[in-house]
């Protein structure tokens, strides 16, 4: 490890030293606010765990479970990642500037979670706060017995979207190949509309795009909910 | 777990190293197959009317010359053995099913891990380090190779229970993932005479798609079959002799990653196993759909 003389920023070549060491660094206090991290060459589990508000960018692609349990950092991947990116996020923001694997921000309960290209299936899985935007197309069984928050596509979803949902938002503005247990189109209302454009404005991508054009998926609350009218069926 | 790794050169001046790029691929993968590891390599074609076949015997003392003086006898040039470890190749002057037949009635002691015209088959328990040591398959040529490291669920670990499967002349298969109809279907395929020597899953499947392509099915469409015949977890990769194939279950609970550049077109369980071959970090890469066959043959891509 190296501290970079002009910016400051902590320098962690992963060609040459551990993911453990590493994590170990970003979770020390003390550590410089700039961390930059070099030849990630799809390794697993690079920067779990962070708690502390630090910068972090990483030059390249990304194996499993990058910047999972995120707290307050900001983390941004040059490249693409492994099964379940930011999965269990709490707080902070990571983005994927390539594609994401499977299960990206998986039972996330906070932060946000932007990913430039594309998210194979069940992106959002089990989702409990976190907001995720996707600017290319997402998977099969996305938002999977989703509970909280937003999931955001610019392009298409796979089969089963939103199956089992509780009360997470889908907006999606391409096709959706067809709707999970319970998960139905919603009005696109004003007031979604203001909720979109924050939200996108958050992800740094205003302007980018009409939120008028976005459709909105929920759940019809009758998988979940108990229902007066079956009370005889118990 | 277990992992996967197929490599296919658009490049030939890569050809004298695909045994060196297929190791480190092998070796990344160590951690999700420690059981035992495997590679099939397509290499060093025998003349024509001729055919190549790799075999195995678990006896370190086996008689190899023994065996090549009565091939000769039996079919006239032989060219062998060239010994890998534990294994033997074999170039014979006569067609691949006749060799085959003279071996498991002649000598069924013996396993034969792959037979065609390049398709050479080295498996054996351990890690992939290992399998590399004692096969020297770092110093291996050739146009395209496949290789597999197994963590065991459903079998025992043995060679003849690792991985890759021949399916067939210049055949093979290797899995991550489990079956869990495949004792019916083992029993099926018994009775349409296919062979089987191991109880394993990923055996069957095997068998199931040498069995569609006896049946005049194309490999794409043997590979489409098993989306409603196989009930299980699997990505499949299947070499070819001018390519190769991948198939991922519908469900796709088995990861993959595909990667192509000028140079290559590779597959994997995992990105770090392709970051270790020369570009990866500019090549395009992406996840194969679920439910999709991707097949490579010879530099063209027909997904």
């Amino acid at each position: 490890m190296a501290t970079d003389v002009a910016t400051e920023a902590l320098v962690v070549d992963l060609a040459t030293e551990s993911v453990r060491e590493l994590n170990q660094r970003l979770h020390d206090q003390g550590v410089p606010h700039s961390v930059r991290i070099l030849n990630p060459g799809g390794k697993h589990a690079i920067a779990v765990g962070i708690d502390q508000p630090l910068e972090v960018e990483i030059a390249g692609h990304v194996g499993y479970y990058c910047a999972g349990m995120n707290k307050q950092a900001t983390v941004i991947i040059h490249g693409s990642a492994g099964t379940g990116v930011a999965e269990n996020m709490m707080s902070g923001f990571v983005h994927v500037m390539g594609d994401a694997s499977q299960s990206a921000g998986a039972t996330g309960r906070g932060g946000l979670l932007r990913i430039d290209g594309n998210a194979s299936s069940r992106c959002g899985i089990s989702m409990k706060g976190i907001d995720i935007v996707v600017r290319g197309s997402v998977g099969h069984m996305s938002a999977f017995m989703a509970q909280a928050g937003n999931l955001v596509v610019f392009g298409d979803a796979g089969d089963a979207l939103g199956d089992s949902i509780y009360e997470a938002r889908l907006f999606v503005r391409g096709s959706v190949k067809s709707l999970g247990a319970d998960c139905i189109e919603k009005p696109m209302e004003d007031k979604h509309k203001q909720a979109l454009h924050e939200l996108l404005g958050r992800a740094g991508m205003n302007g980018q795009i009409d939120v008028s054009e976005f459709r909105r998926y929920g759940s019809a609350r009758k998988l979940y909910n108990f229902h007066v009218d079956h009370a005889g069926a118990y | 777990m277990c992992g996967i790794a197929g490599l296919y050169l658009k490049s030939e001046a890569l050809q004298s190293q695909l045994g060196h790029h297929l190791s480190g691929m092998l070796e990344q993968l160590s951690d999700r197959g420690p059981d035992s590891a495997g590679a099939a390599f397509y290499r060093d074609p025998a003349p024509a009317g001729s055919s190549k076949v790799v075999l195995y015997s678990d006896d370190p003392g086996y008689d190899w010359r023994g065996l090549a003086a009565e091939l000769g006898l039996a079919f006239g040039e032989v060219d062998g053995p060239a010994m890998r470890a534990t294994h033997a190749v074999f170039v014979v002057d006569a067609d691949a099913f006749e060799v085959e037949e003279w071996l498991n009635q002649r000598r069924p002691e013996l396993r034969v891990m792959s037979a065609g015209t390049t398709i050479e088959i080295f498996k054996q328990e351990g890690l992939p380090k290992l399998l590399i040591e004692r096969f020297a398959i770092e110093r291996l040529d050739g146009t395209h190779a496949l290789g597999h490291t197994r963590m065991a669920t459903e079998s025992r670990v043995t060679t003849q229970h690792s991985h890759p499967f021949s399916t067939g002349l210049d055949l093979c298969l290797v899995h991550n993932g489990s079956l869990s109809n495949h004792n019916r279907l083992r029993q099926k395929l018994r009775r349409e005479g296919i062979r089987f020597m191991t109880d394993n899953d990923t055996e069957v499947a095997a068998g199931y798609l040498t069995w569609r392509m006896r049946e005049g099915a194309s490999l794409e469409q043997a590979l489409e079959g098993c989306l409603d015949d196989l009930d299980g977890f699997y990505t499949f990769a299947v070499g070819t002799v001018d390519g190769f194939a991948v198939l991922r279950d519908p469900i796709a609970c088995k990861p993959a990653v595909m990667a192509e550049n000028d140079d290559w077109v590779a597959m994997a369980s995992e990105y770090r196993a392709i970051s270790v071959l020369p570009g990866a970090e500019d090549a395009e890469t992406w996840e194969p759909e679920p439910g999709r066959v991707y097949s490579w043959t010879t530099a063209r891509a027909v997904a």
